[in-house]
């Protein structure tokens, strides 16, 4: 079993104070909340935390952790003493962290005090089972197609003993079509189970993967559309690919880098839908040849300007 | 013969699909109803629609009201705190959004 260092995940000298305790945890708490925080691992990171903060802000359980030192030597494996426990009682009843689900090392040190009564959670509501929540990454696809995904999510559960164990469990789930980041779907029936009582329901809050080509803002959709500059000078239909599938699209002469064309009800499928905006940027082909530079120079004869005076050079 | 559409789940957008009451969102949230009264004075979350004189929520409500919580729990905020935090959140959402990395 892997040993937690719980002073090394908090920052806090092993002589720290409860004060300095709360300090580490409240500004490591701000940096990796999975609320707030963007970094990688922040979920992972805060999870540590929660359960290093659970441990030594209560004497209890912290004075007990203190009796078993250092930790082994790195690349070595840990156990418990065979004495674990005796001599102390937890009487906090139960984690009272922001997360359900410890690590093995916390588990075996102080799982067992924590019968299934001190559970936290959402309160249930009489003669129902408890709703769950989720969260899943998919990809723009599923709610731009509507498609349905096979969702794998981890639920904690009270095992036959009322402890607290993570369950995978597997879903195939119908994607609403049009379904926005940020919004969740609701699976009916699909929660706890409270005995013969019905069961609760799973909420599953969604986020997308960058799409290769479109980003999202609301409900419309933007896309780097490329033209070649006689397409831009000139005016032109070109193809332009839209959720819905490629459509013609009427670039304006003198269509300028930046300017946004509007497909009206072209982005997300939501209700209302979003519009879809092509902004059009002027590319160049990979090499160019003899016979194009020799355009292209006397073109810059043809209408010399300065693109630039606007910057004051 | 039985498709094999029939096995998936189909969902129902919650924000769109739903109008909740107050013991609705109290029970989804985990929360009493003295916390909803909190949450709407500091504009946290606010009332969609009246029918027959209660109060009714969009599902939106929901996500609002668990950051909310989870924030004000976690690190030791005050409800202003943490709507002042969920705006924010929000505000940089949209941003990271726009122009992604």
């Amino acid at each position: 079993m892997e040993f937690k260092d719980y002073y090394k995940v908090m920052g806090v000298a092993r002589d720290a104070t409860e004060a300095q305790i709360k300090q580490a945890y409240r500004r490591l708490a701000r940096k990796y909340h999975p609320d707030v925080s963007k970094e990688k691992d922040a979920e992972a990171r805060f999870k540590e935390l929660g359960e290093a903060y659970e441990v030594l802000r209560n004497p209890e359980k912290r004075a007990a952790y203190d009796q078993l030192g250092s930790g082994p030597r790195p690349g070595e494996d840990w156990r418990p003493p065979p004495d674990w426990g005796a001599g102390f009682e937890f009487t906090e009843a139960g984690p009272g962290g922001p997360q359900a689900d410890y690590s093995d090392f916390f588990e075996t040190l102080f799982g067992a005090a924590r019968g299934g009564a001190g559970r936290r959670g959402g309160r249930r509501a009489a003669g129902r089972g408890e709703d769950h929540h989720a969260r899943v990454m998919l990809d723009l696809d599923a709610s731009l197609e509507g498609g349905s995904r096979t969702l794998t999510l981890r639920m904690p559960e009270l095992d036959a003993e009322g402890h607290l164990v993570m369950k995978e469990r597997t879903l195939a789930v119908q994607v609403p079509k049009g379904i926005l980041p940020g919004q969740t779907i609701r699976l009916a029936g699909q929660g706890s189970r409270a005995g013969e009582s019905p069961p609760g329901d799973l909420y599953i809050e969604v986020e997308f993967q960058p799409h290769p080509f479109y980003r999202l803002e609301g409900r419309d959709l933007y896309l780097d559309l490329p033209v070649t500059p006689s397409e831009a000078a000139l005016g032109a239909t070109v193809k332009c690919p839209t959720p819905a599938g490629a459509v013609d699209l009427k670039i304006p002469a003198g269509a300028r880098a930046g300017t946004k064309l509007r497909l009206r009800e072209r982005g997300m499928p939501s209700r209302p839908p979003g519009d879809l905006y092509a902004v059009p940027v002027i590319t160049l082909p990979e090499q160019i040849n003899e016979q194009a530079r020799a355009a292209f120079r006397t073109l810059a004869e043809a209408q010399p300007f300065n693109p630039r005076a606007h910057l004051g050079v | 013969m039985a498709s094999s559409a029939e096995r998936f789940l189909a969902g129902e957008i919650f924000e769109e699909s739903t109008s909740l009451s107050v013991a609705d969102l109290c029970r989804i949230c985990g929360i009493d109803e003295r916390q909803i009264e909190e949450l709407l004075e500091e504009g946290v979350i606010s009332v969609t629609a009246i029918e027959t004189s209660e109060r009714r929520f969009s599902g939106a409500a929901v996500r609002r009201t668990r950051i909310a919580v989870r924030l004000q729990r976690d690190l030791g905020i005050n409800l202003p705190g943490a709507a002042l935090a969920l705006d924010l959140l929000e505000e940089i959402e949209q941003l990271r959004r726009r122009r992604p990395v």
